[in-house]
């Protein structure tokens, strides 16, 4: 199957978009988390993102660990493979899904116990291998599936719901990523509709590792006052960055903007991202800069939200392999089993 | 050995004994790290390529210098390839285990000797040969450290002496071992010849042991079972390797990773066709294989005991997803990390049910080189057709050591891809349920991600047919029953047993993997020694197929011999026997970590017989 879908004539009055599919194309089954969970919110930012971005469905592969998060990859994308596997192990599966197949479009949904906890490992691997995925975090700082345990993203301080007080500090998967050589690492809240879209898109249209650990509070076990992920604390502490705006490669932006406020980053698609500081010394291209950044919004008790690091031009781990262009999956029995002198050969060298 | 040994206990060293043609086994005693692999290949290649059936087998420490290893080169004019238990012609040249090596050997053996160590005064019953190997190797070379690599060669020129093994063969199996670098093979040959010279001026023969050339070896090849695998699964056409590094069976990815680069390079681009990922450990190297399964790629791992352990969880998840994978597991002495360089047959039952639930695994079962090699490409065949995990259980002894071989065939069928769904079965099917079996036999249609054809959501959790995730009764109960009736499948599928029913005989054996070795040689034995015919089943497959129960309804007592304490595969067996067929099974075991020998058999069968 070609990657540039047909494009359809949209049917009249209904909205399509650029390869001519409308947004029901980009659902999937019913979700069947908590009302007001804040992982149906990314799943809602991941379908527009997809719909709006033009993303033909059947290139993506939707991978999962366990957990609520992982449930996820089950209620957008019906038309796309999707393997929800063990936990804390989707970044092998993707590794091998991705390597196999380099057409896809990996889209991993984990959560902060599924990676920063039994996954940790496997995160750690991937984020080194800077593989071609989307991998969000959907971070409500507890184990929401076994009834609100602290997970290792739980601040220090904060509390359960019983009153028990969290006594280890929390593993910053964002500064862990950005040390370990993911090239586009961002923060954003389920609560922000207008960043947390921008950098969906962005991070789609990235090639490389885009993790994006994305605060989404648990309203049944840890939307509390003590909760450092609840609804009311994030949104109060929530220090935007930037204001993020993603132009796809296929939009034609004529708005002027101030230089001096403003950073573009040309992603290797040739979709840009525009960000619109808000914040002193902000510079996403800068690593140290954005380590220092987290630490000290995370002293402050403060999530610094929007894209914290980017590397567009970094190889990925498919370029790093020197693999053929077609999919290693579906080559034919021609060019994966050498000929009879090839054996011939091999044999004679053990003679 | 019974015959000389006897001669010489006599009045050694002055009785002649017969000559010992063609059937004895030279033991090397080095430590590790000192190059003597060199040296040891050389004479067993010379062996070899003398028409002489030979085989090599390295007791190596789990360590990378400095601590004892033992390499055994046998000569059998009969073809016997297992191990041998006594070792006839020692070289010992390890100051600390000397004296022990030189203490076991049995009456009527032969001893080279470093010369400062002495040891001749340890027995009387043993001819023993003093080299002054340093004396020797000081002109050859002023380099200290090529001075300690090639001092071991100089034990090659002496046995070359010694053992009338032809010098022009060892001068050319030292170019095969060292190929284009005429440097080293120069200064290598100067400590042969050296060797030589001096076995030919100072020491006299008078120990019983010779090579004479023979024409057993025409045609055939000098392989280790990992290389070999390594090839079946570069012909088999995989495309993407997962693997992490554990011992015994790095050296199979590891030399899987050189054939790809050498024939698995696009023409037109010069590209790969395959790839290959070090996996940061064994949990991740079967989900990279899984995932790259999930995505139609023809995907495998190797590990041994402890990775196994590890794998566990993704192992169920291949099974319950119905997703492919090949799995070698080269395996080794347990429990827990054991004895990482001996060899064993401990994983068989664990394997068979890797996982927790209600999970099964088919295995395949090498015994030879060549077995590594075909079984390699079946495993990929059976594991898409099957779309299940399947695990080829070697060993360490058959993958990390020297065998001789007939050269492998090129294969006769092409690729199986299985059941990959495509337009014309989705028109006659009607409608594309994953896991619904249409065909009967278990195995449902797949797709794969950008293959056009219709999506589905694989899980590690419940599901129905559609793939859906559920917790109702049926639909959990369908899946798994689907699931037992493709095992059934894999019953017909799997490779069949090798049977020789010899008439009248009462007694059977049953073993699997290198035990076969030991059966080879014991039934032999039996038959001379005890005038006891014995009939014989090699198991090459679990599931069990039919011929093995049958062989067991034809035999009055069965014996299962294998290389583990627990008697895995009997137990395996027994879960499947009726009743009649259970009370005719007994077990003969072997765990010491050396590959099991015919004579230890031949002696546990005929006390069993005998305490009837």
């Amino acid at each position: 199957m070609s990657t540039e879908p047909t494009v359809q004539p949209p049917a009249p009055g209904k909205k399509v978009n650029r390869i001519g599919l409308e947004p029901i194309a980009y659902r999937g089954g019913k979700t069947t988390l908590c009302a007001g969970c804040g992982h149906n919110a990314i799943t809602e930012r991941l379908i527009e993102s997809f719909f709006e971005l033009g993303v033909d469905p059947t290139q993506v592969i939707k991978l999962s660990g366990i957990g609520c998060s992982s449930k996820a990859p089950a209620y957008f994308l019906n038309s796309a493979h999707g393997f929800n596997s063990v936990h804390g192990r989707m970044p092998s599966i993707a590794t091998g899904a991705v390597v196999a197949n380099r057409k896809t479009i990996a889209v991993g949904i984990s959560g902060d116990g599924d990676s920063g906890a039994i996954g940790i490992g496997q995160f750690v691997h991937l984020m080194r291998r800077n593989l071609p995925i989307v991998y969000v975090i959907e971070d409500n700082g507890c184990y929401g599936l076994t009834k609100g345990q602290f997970s290792p993203t739980a601040d220090l301080g904060s509390t359960l719901k019983s009153g028990v007080v969290n006594d280890l500090p929390p593993i910053d998967t964002c500064a862990l990523a950005i040390e370990l050589g993911a090239s586009f690492v961002a923060r954003s809240f389920s609560g922000d509709t207008k960043q947390l879209k921008a950098i969906l898109k962005a991070a789609i249209s990235h090639r490389g590792t885009a993790m994006i650990d994305v605060i989404s509070p648990c309203v049944t076990f840890n939307d509390h006052e003590g909760s450092t992920k609840s609804y009311s604390y994030v949104k109060d502490h929530d220090e935007p960055l930037a204001d993020v705006s993603f132009i796809p490669y296929f939009e034609e932006v004529n708005v002027e903007y101030d230089p001096g406020a403003t950073t573009e980053v040309m992603l290797h698609s040739g979709s840009r991202i525009r960000l619109t500081k808000m914040a002193e010394d902000y510079r996403p291209t800068d690593k140290m800069n954005a380590l220092r950044l987290l630490h000290e919004t995370m002293s402050r008790g403060e999530y610094a939200t929007g894209i914290l690091y980017i590397e567009p031009d970094k190889q990925d781990f498919i370029d790093l392999l020197g693999i053929v262009d077609e999919p290693l999956a579906s080559l034919p029995e021609t060019r994966t089993r050498p000929g009879k002198t090839a054996l011939d050969e091999i044999m004679e060298s053990f003679r | 050995m019974s015959v000389t040994a006897s001669a010489v206990r006599e009045g050694f060293p002055q009785a002649r004994p017969e000559r010992v043609v063609n059937d004895f086994a030279i033991q090397v005693a080095t430590v590790n790290g000192s190059g003597s692999q060199t040296a040891n290949l050389v004479l067993l290649r010379s062996i070899f390529q003398m028409g002489v059936p030979v085989s090599g087998k390295n007791m190596f420490p789990s360590n990378i210098a400095g601590l004892p290893t033992w390499y055994t080169i046998r000569a059998s004019s009969k073809g016997y390839i297992g191990r041998k238990k006594e070792v006839d012609f020692l070289v010992a040249m390890n100051p600390e285990t000397a004296r022990e090596d030189v203490l076991t050997l049995p009456p009527g053996a032969a001893a080279v000797y470093d010369e400062p160590l002495k040891l001749e005064a340890l027995r009387r019953d043993v001819t023993f040969y003093p080299v002054p190997f340093d004396k020797l190797i000081t002109p050859i070379t002023h380099d200290a450290k090529l001075r300690r690599l090639v001092r071991n060669m100089i034990y090659g020129g002496v046995l070359a002496k010694l053992l009338s093994i032809d010098m022009g063969q060892m001068e050319k199996a030292l170019r095969k071992q060292l190929g284009k670098k005429e440097k080293a093979i120069a200064l290598n040959m100067s400590a042969l010849q050296a060797g030589y010279a001096y076995a030919d001026a100072n020491l006299p023969k008078l120990d019983p042991f010779a090579i004479e050339p023979m024409n057993k070896t025409q045609g055939m090849i000098l392989i280790e079972g990992n290389v070999s695998a390594a090839i079946g699964c570069l012909m088999a056409g995989v495309t993407f390797v997962g693997w992490y590094p554990i011992t015994p069976s790095s050296s199979l990815c590891e030399s899987l990773i050189d054939y790809l680069k050498k024939y698995r390079k696009d023409p037109e681009t010069g590209k790969a066709t395959y790839a290959v990922v070090q996996a940061e450990d064994e949990i991740a190297a079967l989900g990279m294989v899984i995932g790259a399964g999930w995505v139609g790629a023809r995907a495998m791992t190797s590990t041994s005991g402890p990775g196994i352990s590890l794998m566990a969880e993704f192992a169920g998840l291949g099974y319950y997803t119905d997703a492919p994978a090949v799995i070698f597991d080269v395996q080794r002495v347990g429990p827990s990390t054991g004895l990482p360089t001996r060899t064993a047959q401990q994983d068989i039952l664990s394997v068979a049910v890797l996982s927790h639930g209600d999970t099964k695994h088919p295995l395949l079962l090498p015994s030879s080189v060549s077995e590594c090699y075909s079984m390699a490409i079946d495993a990929f065949d059976l594991a898409e057709r099957l779309q299940t995990p399947v695990f080829v259980m070697s060993d360490l002894d058959l993958g990390m050591n020297t065998w001789m071989s007939h050269p492998f065939e090129y294969p006769k069928k092409p690729l199986d891809r299985g059941k990959r769904l495509d337009a014309a079965t989705l028109a006659r099917i009607g409608e594309f349920a994953r896991y619904r079996d249409v065909d009967g036999d278990g195995i449902p249609y797949r797709t794969v991600p950008g293959d056009g054809l219709p999506a589905y959501f694989a899980r590690g959790s419940g599901h129905n047919e559609k793939a859906q995730y559920s917790e109702r009764a049926d639909d959990y109960t369908n899946n798994l029953d689907r699931l037992a009736r493709k095992f059934e499948t894999a019953r017909t599928l799997v490779p069949k047993p090798e049977i020789d029913m010899v008439r009248g005989a009462r007694v059977g054996v049953i073993a699997y993997g290198t035990t076969h070795w030991a059966i080879v040689e014991s039934r032999d034995e039996l038959k001379a020694e005890h005038g006891l015919d014995v009939s014989y089943l090699r198991l090459r497959a679990f599931p069990f197929t039919r011929e093995v129960f049958d062989f067991i309804d034809r035999c009055d007592r069965v014996y299962l011999v294998e290389q583990n304490r627990d008697a895995q595969m009997l137990g395996l067996l027994k879960m499947e026997c009726t009743p009649a067929q259970f009370a005719k099974l007994g077990s003969i075991r072997h765990y010491i970590g050396l590959p099991i020998d015919g004579r230890s058999v031949t002696t546990e069968l005929v006390k069993q017989e005998e305490g009837r």
